[in-house]
């Protein structure tokens, strides 16, 4: 009897000993550069953002026509009064640019989780049930991806107008392939796991077990695929204010003051480049964060 | 023995292939009583464990199963709705898988999986389910148990994460446990260990147990009755020391050959069983 107590004593120690994963993951996180930049490009205009009614020098929608294209602070005539310079009606440039943060983070959330909810569904119930239910997403998914998106988009938003609303649900219902695909496949391997028979066994309904027992599983796939989608959705959401029929004025997107500076370009370059700057700026954190979260949650994985 | 708990009589299922249906078991008897363990033994692809997920119902729809009579506790289960069913796994059959490693959602901690599973199919507030649940986790043998709780499965050793299935198979109190194969994955110390536990269990609370294995002396540790199944029929069947000492069927024969004794020598007797049993 002693025997096998201290036998499993013993396992039970050594069990005990091993880092737990979340340990294991918090230490491959610290150790990401990109992870670390990315994060701090994301946290710093994310902050930026919800802080503009605080920092922001003035109002981004007060014109002021005796102030037009005043020029930024480094070049000649200058002032601290406006940072970054006005625009062609007078607004502050960086108060616009300040509040612009929190229209691409808006939409790039929004759209991002919009995809995740109608990709993870359809993914789930293709993964889960196999066979006609699969051909049909996966009929799906050949039909989205047939889709040029940027026409699509721009088809639908000059139909209904370019209202923040219309631009989240068109872009929600443009970027879900990638989800469904990635939560598809894992929830294939997943389906054949005892654990599933074993929840069955249990008395677990099949809406239980996809949503109870699968999706926790496919969290990590899901923050990954999230991220990159809110990248692509912020500049998605970039090209069709550019193009006049995503965010209409006077809101300070920055796609939008992308388009109202490119008739200056040859004169006033800074009208472009800034919200330029920004744009690049986010998607590249955002870009750096999905790829770290991607290889703290499964290094295996790493190419 | 009183009546029986379950009661099965000419199981058959049968799965579609393209080259014509094939019957996985032809026309088996299955009774436990309370306080009774049947024992199962075949080797892989008998039919054992499939006639086990037919009494479930867990066999997926494209294969048929079909019986004269499926019974437990007086209730029919062959006809009975997929929500009926639900409501009934886990409350009055419940069911240990064969790999305690994948048995258990690697994602969910030991505690939430056995709440939720308490809360399935128990009105009760989560306080209650949760001691109920550590409860469980001390009675089969899990020390620090409401530390073990917030433990995810992979943290456990083998033999402790099949306790905690035991655990969570026996949180409802069901009438018929189902045990498939549960040792097979463990090392021989564990397996003994959990085989007493099983017996311990089975003994304490009156359970109807189905034990299925393909390991005849592991069957023989536990089970007071006992089925030898070839090819989807009961070829012997029969008390467990009955069959020991008298074992009708040339098969039993040789499974019985094949559980090596102290001072056994690889011999002629052996191989002359095993070659009986496969003309």
């Amino acid at each position: 009897m002693s025997s096998p107590s201290l036998e499993q004593g013993l396992s039970n120690q050594i069990a005990d000993l091993r880092p737990t994963p979340s340990q294991l993951m918090w230490r491959r996180a610290r150790n990401h550069r990109g992870l670390a930049i990315g994060s701090l490009i994301v946290f710093i205009v994310l902050l930026c953002g919800l802080a503009a009614p605080f920092i922001a020098p003035h109002d981004p929608y007060a014109q002021d026509l005796t102030k037009r294209l005043l020029p930024a602070v480094w070049s000649e005539n200058g002032t601290w009064e406006h940072v970054f310079g006005t625009d062609a009606l007078g607004r502050d440039y960086l108060s616009r640019i300040l509040y612009g943060a929190r229209i691409s983070f808006l939409i790039g959330i929004s759209a991002a989780l919009g995809s995740c909810l109608i990709g993870a569904a359809l993914g789930l119930l293709a993964g889960y049930y196999g066979g006609r239910v699969d051909s049909v997403v996966t009929f799906f998914v050949s039909v989205r991806l047939a889709l040029p998106v940027v026409l699509v988009a721009l088809a639908t938003v000059s139909l209904f107008g370019g209202k923040l609303w219309i631009v989240v649900a068109v872009l929600s219902l443009l970027l879900w392939d990638r989800f469904a695909v990635v939560v598809r496949s894992a929830t294939m391997q997943l389906r054949s796991q005892e654990f599933v028979v074993a929840a069955r066994a249990m008395g677990c309904s099949t809406p239980r077990i996809l949503l109870g027992e699968l999706l926790p599983n496919l969290v990590g796939p899901l923050v990954v695929v999230g991220s990159l989608e809110i990248a692509h959705a912020i500049l998605l959401e970039s090209a069709l204010s550019f193009l006049g029929l995503g965010v209409q004025p006077p809101t300070p997107s920055w796609g939008l003051m992308v388009a109202e500076g490119k008739g200056m370009i040859f004169f006033d370059s800074r009208l472009i480049a800034l919200p330029g700057a920004a744009i690049a700026l986010l998607v590249l954190g955002i870009n750096l964060v999905g790829d770290g979260v991607r290889d703290v949650l499964a290094p295996e994985g790493k190419a | 023995m009183s009546s029986p708990i379950l009661s099965v009589r000419n199981l058959c299922v049968t799965v579609p292939t393209p080259t014509g249906p094939l019957e996985a078991v032809r026309g088996i008897d299955l009774s436990v009583a309370r306080g009774e363990t049947l024992g199962i033994v075949g080797e892989s692809g008998c039919g054992k464990s499939v006639s086990s997920l037919a009494l479930m119902r867990l066999l997926p729809s494209f294969i048929k199963v079909d019986a004269d009579a499926m019974e437990l506790c007086g209730i029919e289960l062959l006809h009975r709705t997929e929500r009926q069913m639900a409501d009934l796994r886990g409350d009055r059959i419940a069911m240990i898988f064969q790999e305690p490693m994948t048995a258990l959602n690697p994602v969910l901690t030991v505690g939430r999986q056995m709440t939720e599973t308490y809360l399935r199919h128990r009105r009760a507030g989560r306080r209650e389910a949760r001691e109920r649940a550590v409860d469980l986790l001390v009675r089969v043998g899990i020390s620090r148990a409401a530390e073990r709780m917030k433990v995810y499965p992979h943290q456990l050793s083998g033999g402790l994460r099949q306790r905690v299935m035991i655990a969570i198979a026996l949180l409802c109190d069901p009438d018929l446990l189902i045990a498939d194969e549960p040792t097979t994955a463990l090392d021989v110390t564990v397996q003994a260990q959990i085989l007493d536990l099983l017996a311990d269990l089975q003994r304490e609370r009156g359970l109807a147990m189905i034990f299925i294995s393909h390991d005849l002396g592991v069957v023989a540790r536990v089970s007071h009755r006992v089925q030898v199944m070839f090819s989807g029929q009961t070829v012997d069947a029969g008390p467990m020391r009955e069959l020991l000492v008298h074992p009708r069927h040339p098969y039993t024969r040789a499974l019985l050959s094949c559980i090596p004794r102290r001072g056994q020598r690889w011999g002629k007797d052996k191989l002359g069983a095993e070659q009986e049993a496969s003309a």
